[in-house]
């Protein structure tokens, strides 16, 4: 498993999201609220690029005429078939047991912890001040 | 949300054999793109009045859709204007990775079950010149289908002859909801010059003729309306049967689009046994009804039939039959179906090739 630095946190602030290119494998890391995710851009079901679908909530019932919506902002759908995953685990809610959509860790580290490494720094100039967004991948 | 990131399509969404889309939907960029293909007349006619089909809303359909304009979120054309109204990004996003080598396209939107037949007539004209313009003389991969006011028979029909021959056009297409169940006389003119100018006639799911979507009344869900096309085609193809259009109309081929297919099985079986009992109501039919089904109808694939079990999969085409498929996308419909995805592994290599591009070529005539 290799730690790769994806970017200094000020420019992944709440609410955005970051696409790129890790060995060959297309990476999506999201600021939920001020919490780190990553996710596989690639849709389990039939491969559309998962992560550019909108993040929303969950609709979830007990009884008929009982919903909930739920988990607002934690989910991403799928922009083709409208799939939905927990951005968190990967956790799909259409078929649970057959299909999750990779996630990877990802963590913020200091400046100071990054510079000693080991570390990939994707093309990023690291410095001891500030804080970064690491995935393990 | 917006749109933050477009991949570019990748190696994996590549693939190498050459297929058949045989559902694709061409939209306008802007509302006034159909001014140059007609009269001035119907512009201020337009402006004024408005589009005014059989179901009573104002404007749009009587669901909405999952996703804007029922659309991939990702198939925005970078220029801006709606999904699937770039050629150029059509291209990119679709005939090229997936190696396209035909594209039918069927305009949906355009005029057919409008009131004023008039009006739907100039429409539906109009788009058939800007399918020409805007697309099959700027890529020949792709081909028209020719939309008509189907529920003006005589107007459709001269429509449809008037494109005799013309190369840039490979079906004639109707919708599956109409005023009455296509198999009525009405629609006939359609039919008759349809075989004469040699072309199928493809029936894709939507249209709204101002009945109910289903058969016992308004349903609540878009759900439900997304299942409700195979109820309706269901009707569509009983009709065409017991009305005796394939009898009447021996050459006819026709298309069943974007329905489904799961259930035409259980249909024949359905009206092969009411047959048996039930054939002096209809004598003029000469052979069971599930063998019109048979030779007459071709089916695209999207929605693709998913079931748990393959082989349940693999019984239903060997119903219908390896040669009667038909590839489709669906692009850039939300529900797009992913070629290299969709069929399982266990396909003989000559029935993958009749499913993804043989039988297409065929039935539309392409070398
Ligand atoms: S490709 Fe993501 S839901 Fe189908």
């Amino acid at each position: 498993m290799t730690r790769h630095v994806i970017a200094p946190v000020d420019e992944l602030p709440p609410g955005t999201r970051k696409f790129l290119d890790i060995d060959g494998r297309p990476i999506a890391i999201f600021n939920v609220k001020g919490e780190f995710f990553g996710l596989l851009n690639r849709c389990p079901h039939q491969g559309a690029a998962l992560c550019e679908g909108p993040l929303i909530g969950l609709a979830q019932s007990s009884d008929p005429g009982e919903i909930e919506y739920t988990k607002l902002g934690e989910i991403i759908r799928c922009p083709w078939h409208g799939w939905e995953f927990d951005i968190r685990t990967g956790q799909s809610y259409c078929d649970p047991k057959r299909f999750r959509a990779r996630a990877y860790p990802v963590n913020v580290e200091s400046g100071s912890a990054v510079v000693k490494g080991p570390y990939v720094a994707e093309t990023i100039a690291v410095s001891v001040e500030s804080d970064y967004v690491v995935v393990d991948l | 949300m917006n749109v933050q990131f477009r991949p570019e399509p990748s190696a994996s969404t590549s693939i190498k054999t050459a297929i058949a889309d045989c559902d694709i939907h061409p939209a306008r960029a802007t509302k006034d793109e159909l001014y140059p293909f007609l009269a001035k007349r119907w512009h201020s006619h337009l402006e004024t009045y408005g589009i005014q089909a059989y179901h009573g809303m104002m404007e749009g359909p009587p669901y909405p859709k999952a996703q804007p304009n029922a659309a991939r979120r990702d198939a925005w054309p970078p220029e801006g204007g709606p999904q699937g109204s770039s050629l150029s990004f059509m291209q990119k996003q679709l005939l090229d990775p997936y190696n396209v080598a035909l594209g039918v396209l069927n305009p949906l939107a355009t005029g057919q079950g409008l009131r004023n037949q008039d009006f739907a007539g100039a429409l539906c004209a109009a788009i058939n010149d800007w399918q020409i313009e805007k697309w099959t003389s700027k890529d020949k991969r792709l081909k028209g289908s020719i939309v008509v006011a189907n529920e003006d028979g005589v107007a459709a029909a001269a429509e449809i002859r008037k494109r005799a021959g013309d190369p840039n056009f490979v079906q004639v297409l109707l919708l599956s909801r109409n005023v009455e169940p296509l198999g009525q006389r009405r629609y006939w003119p359609v039919y008759e010059a349809a075989q004469e100018i040699g072309l199928p006639v493809g029936v894709h799911a939507f249209g709204f003729g101002g009945n109910p979507l289903t058969p016992s009344g308004w349903p609540s869900f878009y759900i439900e309306e997304m299942v409700g096309h195979a109820q309706c085609q269901q009707t569509v193809l009983a009709s065409l049967v017991l009305e005796g259009v394939f009898e009447r109309y021996p050459m006819l081929k026709m298309v069943m689009i974007e329905a489904g297919f799961g259930w035409a099985p259980s249909l024949g079986w359905r009206l092969d046994k009411s047959f048996e009992r039930l054939h002096s109501e209809v004598p003029y039919l000469k052979r069971k009804p599930s063998e019109y089904i048979r030779d007459h109808i071709w089916w695209t694939t999207q929605p693709m039939e998913d079931p748990e079990r393959r082989d349940h999969l693999f019984q239903t085409i060997e119903w219908i039959g390896w040669d009667k498929l038909l590839f489709a996308t669906d692009y850039p419909h939300w529900d797009f179906d992913e070629p290299s995805r969709v069929l399982p592994p266990g396909v003989s290599d000559a029935n993958r090739e009749a499913f993804y591009l043989g039988n297409a070529k065929k039935l539309y005539g392409i070398a």
